[in-house]
């Protein structure tokens, strides 16, 4: 995957639903309104309070590591090794690799402060980008 | 409330690659044995509780009785991932408790050497347009991408984030976990492995998903365990050697995850295991220090770090001082797989949660040869399922 910081291609998709490419990139997560509580799939209801009522919010893009793991053995076609890591964004915890840095354990660092990126995971036949996140060291 | 359920019967297959037998012989192996060893047959069990988790089929628990005897009773097939076993067995106890039935069976049995790596999720091959698939609208596989799905990765993940949250924690700690179960196993001849490494081995070995590496994991491999539980009714019917050697279940606790801050991201095996402890001493009246034996979860080394917490083997936050006291070796305070754990002993899923209490019942009663505990009478058995689900049984012996 190229790490190259959002930029603006013609056609693109997200990887995902919860990844907005359009101005600054970022993530948002449907909150509970009664509760707060933050998810990132679609939802048929809040685990934590039993609302059945989201809205939309935005996830600070900066954000610091709370737990990873080097994966150096994966499922067929993933390539490794690479960084996987739990990142505290404002409160909100977010599952992504952490990327732009060497996959090992000198350079990445519990508590290291990091920031969204977006990367392109490849074009299709019909020439549409899918754009994909991670995160990176912001030091 | 109803009286005691006690465990008069328990048998595991040895642990390891039996490419000759499928789940049915293995299952059925347990079956007979713990029949066996309970002085009983198929013709006195009221209910039978049967854990398979990747075979496939939706009645091992009647595949099974085909082989065993087909007697008309009723047959729970039980799927709770990891704690299938224990789940089989909550089953069991509940029925004894609840006074349908006085004898119950419970079963797991799992084909999985030569599994490889498990992982969580997967996505069908991509087609040549990206189109947008489950819950979270992905247009390609998220394993990878977005961190990690398999099982190495989420439990290293699980390990250091304790680490971050209390410190103390090294990937050297984390192996010198490792190092202490793969010792414990080679006492064990049911274990698949009994191989004991040195702790450069073990840190030297594949690394998998740091810091877990090969023998950090736990071995896959086949295997099934098989238990029979009775009421207190049922048991003073036994011949005085049966009531001897019975082994009281003091506490039978199943829970699932409550929902806590990031638990969909990075799953939570903590609180539910907290909580199940909790349940499990307050039901037995028991205290982590009254403790002579411990077969918790060790899927990972990462895993058993956090789970001497939340056993409450220690005061919160206090694993790594606890594990670097060395009471978790089979001589300290509170030894912990003393069997080799999922590590070295081996990790048939749904076996597991039963294989754990036969473990224990094993010390219980004096009869564990070169391993024995010495003295043993009180025991704890924990497993975990990722999803979650946890089931935690303390076992004693008996006093006639």
């Amino acid at each position: 995957m190229a790490w190259c910081g959002g930029r603006v291609s013609a056609h693109r998709v997200p990887l995902v639903d919860y990844l907005i490419l359009e101005g600054e990139p970022h993530l948002v997560a449907h909150e509970c309104l009664a509760c707060g509580a933050r998810y990132f799939d679609r939802r048929n209801g809040c685990a934590a309070c039993e609302g059945a009522e989201f809205r939309d919010v935005d996830v600070a893009t900066e954000g610091e590591l709370r737990a990873f793991t080097i994966v150096s053995s994966a499922a067929a076609g993933v390539p490794v090794p690479f960084v996987a890591g739990v990142i505290d964004c404002g409160g909100t915890a977010v599952r992504g690799n952490v990327v732009n840095i060497p996959a090992d354990p000198e350079h990445v660092v519990l508590g290291m402060k990091v920031r969204l990126t977006t990367g392109s995971i490849g074009t299709d036949a019909a020439g549409v980008e899918a754009v994909g996140y991670g995160f990176e060291p912001a030091d | 409330m109803a009286g005691n359920v006690w465990i008069v019967g328990i048998h595991m297959t040895k642990f390891g690659r039996h490419p000759t037998l499928d789940t049915v012989d293995l299952g059925t192996e347990a079956i007979r044995g713990a029949l066996a060893d309970a002085g009983l047959r198929m013709r006195d069990v009221g209910l039978l509780a049967a854990g398979n988790l990747m075979g496939g089929g939706g009645s091992f628990g009647q595949r099974l009785q085909k082989q065993v005897g087909q007697t008309g009773i009723p047959v729970f097939n039980v799927a709770n991932a990891c704690a299938t076993g224990a789940t089989a067995l909550r089953v069991a106890v509940m029925a004894i408790r609840a006074g349908e039935t006085e004898v119950g069976l419970a079963v797991g049995a799992e084909k999985l050497s030569g599994a490889g790596l498990l992982a969580g999720g997967t996505r069908a091959e991509e087609g040549d347009r990206w189109s947008r698939e489950g819950r979270y609208g992905a247009v390609a596989a998220l394993d990878g991408r977005v961190g990690t799905e398999t099982m190495p990765g989420v439990f290293a993940q699980i390990g250091m984030e304790y680490g971050h949250r209390y410190g103390g924690t090294s990937f050297e700690l984390f192996a010198r976990i490792s190092e202490k179960n793969h010792a414990h196993s080679t006492l064990n001849p049911l274990a698949a492995y009994q191989k004991r490494f040195t702790l450069k081995q073990i840190m030297n070995d594949v690394m998998i998903a740091y810091p877990n590496t090969r023998p950090m994991c736990s071995a896959n491999c086949d295997g099934g365990a098989a238990v029979v539980v009775v009421s207190d009714s049922k048991l003073r019917t036994l011949p005085i050697e049966q009531q001897r050697r019975a082994v009281k279940i003091s506490a039978s606790v199943l829970t699932s995850d409550p929902w806590q801050d990031g638990c969909q991201i990075l799953p939570d095996i903590n609180t539910l295991t907290r909580a199940a402890a909790e349940q499990a001493y307050e039901q037995a009246g028991v205290d982590p220090e009254d403790l002579d034996l411990v077969e918790l979860h060790d899927c990972f080394a990462t895993a058993e770090l956090v789970h001497y917490d939340n056993l409450k083997l220690c005061p919160q936050g206090g694993a790594v001082d606890f594990f670097n006291s060395g009471a978790t070796w089979r001589d300290g305070t509170t030894p912990v797989n003393v069997s080799g754990g999922l590590e070295s002993k081996g990790h048939p899923i749904a076996a597991t949660g039963i294989a754990n209490v036969w473990e224990v019942v094993t010390h219980l009663r004096g009869e564990a040869g070169h391993r024995q505990i010495t003295d043993a009478r009180v025991g704890l058995a924990h497993v975990i399922g990722l999803g979650n689900a946890c089931g935690v049984h303390i076992l004693e012996k008996a006093v006639a």
